[in-house]
C-alpha cells in the first residue's frame, strides 16, 4: 500500500448503470481512485467492488459516507491492510532472446509466476501477489524490454477472525 | 387486476397521495397523457410552456406542500428540458419526481428519434434515478421512488419508462402508503455532551438551515432560542423556518447577509447549526469562519457533517426530534452581554443602510409586504432582487419562501411562482423577479393566464444584469463585459400579449396604485419597477474572504 491509499470493499447491487453511479460519484466528488474491481458474489443479486482510494483522513470518510448514500451501495467495509488479504494479477509480455530466456524464467520462479505463453521472441507471464510485489517484478524485468502489460486492480478479503480485533463496519 | 405500464403509473402516483402533476406531451408519454385523459377527475395535470417552467412548478409544488411534486416530459429534448430543474431541486433538497418517457426497448441504444440516455444524463443530478425495463416492476419503483424522493434528506428521483413498458400489461394491486419515520439515531450522551458545550457558551448563534423547513423544526429553534437566550441567524434557504418578527431573529448570514447576523455568526463562541450545508457562500473563508466558534452540526445527511466545515460535534438525525432530547435537556440560561452586543450591531446595521435613488429596491419590497400575509407564497428568481428580498421580506411562516438557493437558476421564479399557486390553493402569489431572470423563462406568462393564476409579478428592472454587473464594478475595473442589456423590451406590452395585465411604475406612489389593482385582480399582474442600475447588494462580503473584509457602502 502507498501513503494515503486505504481499501474499501463495497457491497452494491448487481444491476446495470451501478458502476457508472460509483465511478461518477469518485470524478464529481474529485475524490481520486486508484483502482476498481467489480464482479458478481456468490449471491446474484450482489456484486463486490475492492476499491483502493487515495487521500487523507477526511476525504477517506466523505468517500465513505457519500457512497453510504447511494441507493444501490448495501454496505461498505474499509479495511485495513494488516487485516486484508490483497491480490493484484499481472499479465505481462516480455521480449526475449536466447541469451536472457534463462534468466527470465528464473526470476518468474522467484516471485512464484508462471510462464503461460511461449515464443521465440517473447514471453507472456502472469504473477499475482501484493502491488509492492508486482511492482518490484517489472522494475527487475524491464531491462530485458517489456512488450505490453496488463494489470488487474486488487481484490480484497478481511481475514478471518483470529486476526479480527475490532470492528470496521 | 390487469393493467397497462400506463394505468400503473396513474394508479400509483394516485395512491402516493399526488393530485396534481406538471408537464408537457409528446411522443413517447402519449399513451401517459392518454391514460391522463382519461382519469382527469381524479388527477389534475398542468401543462407548461415549457419542460423547465414544468419542472421547477413541480419542484415548487413540493417545497409548499411538503410532498413530492411530480413532472413529467417525453423523450429526448423533453427529458434534456428537465435537467436544470432537476439539478435545482438536488441542490436545494426538494422531493421532486420526473416521469420521462423513453423510445421502446428494441430501440434503445440506437440513436432513435428522441432517443437521449437521460438516467444517465441525471446519474449526477438525481438522489437516485430507473430505467424500468419490466412492465412488473414499474409500481414497485414507482413507490420506491416516493420513498427515496421524500425520506431523510430528500431530493429527486427519476424514473424513465420506455414506450413498450408503457403499453405492456402487467398484474396491478395498490398497497398502502409506508409512512416516513422520522430517524434519529443521537445518544442520551450525545445529548448530555451537546446540551454541557451549550451551557459553557457564552455567546451562542443559532444557525437555521433549510432542513428545519423540511423537518418542521422551526418552533423548537424558536424554543431553543428563549432557552438559551441565543440570536438566530439563517442561511438563504432557511430563512423562513422561524418568524422574522421573533426577537431573536437576526436573517440571513453570509456573503449578502444581514450585518448583524453576519456579525453575530463571526464573533460567536458556538454555532449550533441546524440543517445546514455551509456553502461557500455562506461561510466566506472556512478557517476565518470557525476562528472563534465551536461547531455543533446537527443534520439527517451524516456525509454533511465535516464535509465542509469540520465540527466540532455532530448529531445525526431530524432536527425536530434531535432538538426536542436536546430541550429537554438544557436549563434555561441568559446572556445578557452578548444579547446587548447583538442590540448594538442591530443599530450598526441601521447606520449602514442608505439609499440614494428615487425608489430603492427595500421599498418596493417593504411596500408589498404591506399587502401580503403570512400565508402568501413568495418566490424570487436569481441576482440582486433574490438577494433584497432574503435581506428585507419579513417571512413569518415556513414553505412561503421559494428561491433557487444551491444551484442559482434563472429563471426558476416563473415555474416556481406557479407551482407554488397551485400549491397554496391558488391563493394570491409574489414573484419578485429581475428583468434578467424574468426573460429567461417569461414564456411561462401563457400557463399563468391560462389558470388565471393570481400571480403579482414585481420586475426589478435595473436594465441590466445586475449582480454581474456589482462584481464587475467591485472586481473588473467597471468593464461591463456583456451585462449592459438596454433591451427595448416592453413588459407592460408582453404581459397584455400574453392576456395579462402590465403596469410600469417609476416611483413608489405609482407602485402603490398598481398593486391595489395587483391585489384586487384574478389573473397575472406585472408590475415593471424601474430602479438604479447601480444600485448594489450591500452588505457584501468578496468571495473567500470574512466579517473583516465586508463592504457596507
Amino acid at each position: 500500500m502507498k501513503k494515503g491509499q486505504f481499501i474499501l470493499s463495497v457491497l452494491v447491487s448487481n444491476h446495470a448503470g451501478v458502476l457508472t453511479r460509483i465511478s461518477g460519484l469518485f470524478s464529481r466528488r474529485n475524490f481520486n481512485i486508484d483502482s476498481l474491481n467489480v464482479a458478481v458474489t456468490e449471491d446474484p443479486s450482489f456484486s463486490r467492488m475492492t476499491i483502493i482510494a487515495r487521500g487523507d483522513e477526511a476525504v477517506q470518510e466523505q468517500i465513505e459516507k457519500q457512497l453510504a448514500k447511494l441507493h444501490d451501495v448495501k454496505k461498505i467495509e474499509l479495511l485495513r491492510p494488516e487485516k486484508t488479504v490483497l491480490r493484484e494479477h499481472l499479465l505481462l509480455k516480455i521480449k526475449v532472446t536466447k541469451k536472457t530466456r534463462g534468466e527470465i524464467v528464473e526470476s518468474v520462479n522467484i516471485f512464484r509466476g508462471r510462464v503461460v505463453d511461449f515464443n521465440l521472441d517473447s514471453l507472456t507471464v502472469e504473477v499475482t501477489g501484493e502491488s509492492d510485489k508486482l511492482d518490484a517484478f517489472i522494475k527487475f524485468v524491464s531491462q530485458f524490454g517489456i512488450l505490453e502489460m496488463c494489470r488487474a486492480g486488487a481484490l480484497a478479503v478481511k481475514r478471518g477472525t483470529m486476526a479480527d480485533d475490532t470492528d470496521y463496519e | 387486476m390487469k393493467a397497462t405500464g400506463t394505468k400503473v403509473i396513474i394508479e400509483t402516483l394516485i395512491e402516493q397521495g399526488c393530485d396534481t402533476v406538471f408537464g408537457y406531451p409528446g411522443g413517447a408519454v402519449l399513451n401517459i397523457y392518454d391514460e391522463l385523459y382519461k382519469n382527469s377527475s381524479r388527477i389534475r395535470h398542468i401543462i407548461s410552456a415549457h419542460e423547465q417552467g414544468a419542472a421547477h412548478a413541480a419542484d415548487a409544488y413540493a417545497r409548499v406542500t411538503g410532498k413530492a411534486g411530480v413532472v413529467i416530459a417525453t423523450s429526448g429534448p423533453g427529458a434534456t428540458n428537465l435537467v436544470t430543474g432537476i439539478a435545482n431541486a438536488y441542490l436545494d433538497s426538494s422531493p421532486l419526481i420526473a416521469i420521462t418517457g423513453n423510445v421502446a426497448l428494441p430501440l434503445l441504444g440506437k440513436d432513435s428519434f428522441q432517443e437521449v440516455d437521460i438516467t444517465g444524463i441525471t446519474m449526477p443530478i438525481t438522489k437516485h434515478n430507473y430505467i424500468v425495463k419490466d412492465v412488473n416492476e414499474l409500481a414497485d419503483v414507482i413507490r420506491e421512488a416516493f420513498m427515496i424522493a421524500q425520506s431523510g434528506r430528500p431530493g429527486p428521483v427519476l424514473i424513465d419508462v420506455p414506450k413498450d413498458v408503457q403499453t405492456a400489461v402487467c398484474e396491478f394491486e395498490s398497497k398502502k402508503v409506508q409512512k416516513n419515520s422520522r430517524q434519529c439515531s443521537v445518544t442520551d450522551k450525545q445529548i448530555e455532551q451537546v446540551a454541557r458545550l451549550i451551557l459553557e457558551a457564552e455567546r451562542p448563534y443559532i444557525y437555521c438551515g433549510g432542513g428545519v423547513v423540511i423537518s418542521q423544526a422551526g418552533e423548537e429553534i424558536a424554543k431553543l432560542a428563549e432557552k438559551i437566550d441565543s440570536p438566530i441567524g439563517f442561511s438563504m434557504m432557511g430563512l423562513s423556518a422561524v418568524s422574522a418578527d421573533n426577537p431573536y431573529w437576526l436573517g440571513m448570514t453570509g456573503m449578502h447577509g444581514r450585518y448583524a447576523s453576519t456579525k453575530a455568526n463571526s464573533e460567536a463562541d458556538l454555532i449550533i447549526a441546524a440543517g445546514v450545508r455551509f456553502s461557500d457562500r455562506a461561510t466566506g473563508n472556512k478557517s476565518r469562519y470557525t476562528q472563534n466558534a465551536k461547531v455543533i452540526h446537527i443534520d439527517i445527511d451524516p456525509a454533511e457533517i465535516d464535509k465542509n466545515i469540520s465540527a466540532y460535534f455532530g448529531l445525526i438525525g431530524d432536527i425536530k426530534s434531535v432538538l426536542t432530547l436536546l430541550l429537554a435537556k438544557l436549563e434555561k440560561q441568559t446572556h445578557t452581554q452578548w444579547m446587548d452586543k447583538i442590540q448594538q450591531m442591530r443599530i450598526q446595521e441601521g447606520i449602514h443602510f442608505v439609499k440614494d435613488g428615487v425608489m430603492h429596491p427595500k421599498d418596493i419590497i417593504e411596500k408589498v409586504m404591506e399587502y401580503t400575509n403570512a400565508d402568501t407564497v413568495v418566490a424570487t428568481d436569481v441576482g440582486q432582487h433574490q438577494m433584497w428580498v432574503a435581506q428585507y421580506y419579513k417571512f413569518k411562516k415556513p414553505r412561503t419562501y421559494l428561491t433557487s438557493g444551491g444551484l442559482g437558476t434563472m429563471g426558476f421564479g416563473m415555474g416556481a411562482a406557479i407551482g407554488g399557486c397551485f400549491a397554496s390553493g391558488c391563493k394570491k402569489t409574489v414573484l419578485f423577479t429581475g428583468d434578467g431572470s424574468f426573460g429567461m423563462n417569461l414564456n411561462e406568462m401563457a400557463t399563468a393566464v391560462t389558470n388565471n393564476l393570481p400571480l403579482v409579478i414585481i420586475i426589478f428592472n435595473n436594465g441590466v444584469l445586475g449582480m454581474v454587473r456589482q462584481w464587475q464594478n467591485t472586481f473588473y475595473d467597471q468593464r461591463y463585459s456583456q451585462t449592459t442589456l438596454n433591451r427595448k423590451t416592453d413588459f407592460v406590452k408582453i404581459a397584455e400579449a400574453f392576456g395579462a395585465t402590465g403596469y410600469r411604475v417609476m416611483d413608489i406612489k405609482m407602485l402603490k396604485e398598481a398593486l391595489d389593482e395587483a391585489f384586487k385582480a384574478q389573473g397575472p399582474v406585472v408590475i415593471d419597477c424601474s430602479i438604479s442600475k447601480d444600485e448594489k447588494v450591500l452588505p457584501m462580503i468578496p468571495p473567500g474572504g470574512s466579517i473583516d473584509n465586508i463592504i457596507t457602502r
